[in-house]
């Protein structure tokens, strides 16, 4: 059993990675702020219930993610989205394809990834549904494998793999579309 | 299928090892596969060089998610979890 007197000095330094996803949670400051405190004031009271040696961070992702389901998320009254229109694999890749490489060792394609901002980047994972959000968010930002993803979200290790792949394809239309009003890459036929 | 027309894009062949390659390119990327199912894609990945081309571009998306997607804790919040902290530990008797 966890011993609650050395929780501050072992859950801290995951602050930075829990506020970032909260941010991309909630979509705004001040909310996250509120969501990071009670996630930690929530994962103090339940520390004794933590296994030490298992993963602490996917522990406090799980808190996180269920504190906003259940505080957060009502807010808004707003039915999840749970389909995406199904977008091309490679979608933005082949969209970029036939640039002129400007250097040899990355491809053309690989330095228009440069000329996004972070909050482009931001922008397309926030307009991703919650659950390809949280997944994208989950894998691409924080690295957890599948296994770990599935039991944070609560969700079968399939369904990890399904929101994954959709969502991607649908960050890289977002992607491509900011990219064409930022005149990144050639608009095709933007409609007017 | 080398000759295979895509309209848009470099060609990636749409026949069985290159569609192979594509269908388990994320599980690929997110260590994900076996070492037996890894090193067949990686050979495939060493002949083909439009696949290893695509692969790598989605190898930088998923870099540039990660670095673009970090934000700074403000100090204000730092302090706050700290004293909330403090606070909870006074009234708290032991684990529920």
């Amino acid at each position: 059993m966890a011993d609650p007197a050395t929780f501050a000095d072992q859950a801290m330094e995951y602050m930075g990675s829990l506020y970032s996803a909260a941010l991309r949670m909630t979509r705004n400051p001040a909310d996250a702020e509120d969501l990071v405190q009670e996630t930690y004031l929530k994962a103090y009271r339940a520390f004794g219930g933590f296994q030490e040696g298992t993963n602490l961070k996917a522990w406090l992702y799980k808190i996180l993610t269920n504190t906003f389901i259940n505080s957060y998320r009502s807010k808004k009254r707003r039915p999840e989205q749970t389909e995406l229109d199904d977008v091309e694999d490679l979608y933005l890749y082949r969209r970029l394809g036939g640039l002129e490489a400007v250097a040899a060792s990355r491809s053309a394609e690989e330095e228009v990834l440069d000329h996004f901002t972070d909050s482009d980047v931001k922008a397309a994972v926030e307009a991703l549904p919650e659950g390809f959000r949280m997944a994208v968010l989950l894998a691409d930002v924080e690295g957890f494998s599948y296994k770990e993803i599935a039991e944070i979200l609560d969700v079968p290790i399939g369904t990890v793999m399904s929101r994954l792949h959709r969502g991607r394809k649908a960050l890289q239309k977002t992607l491509h579309h900011l990219g064409e009003r930022r005149g990144l890459v050639k608009a095709a036929d933007l409609p007017s | 299928m080398s000759s295979d027309q895509h309209g848009v894009g470099p060609e990636i062949g749409t026949g069985g090892e290159c569609q192979e390659a594509l269908d388990t390119l994320y599980r690929f990327l997110d260590g994900e596969l076996t070492e037996d199912r890894r090193s067949a894609i990686q050979a495939h990945l060493n002949r083909c060089s439009p696949c290893l081309e695509a692969f790598d571009f989605e190898a930088e998306l998923k870099i540039v998610i990660a670095r673009r997607c970090r934000d700074q804790v403000p100090d204000h919040l730092r302090s706050r979890v700290a004293q909330a902290l403090v606070e909870a530990s006074k009234t708290f008797d032991g684990p529920v």
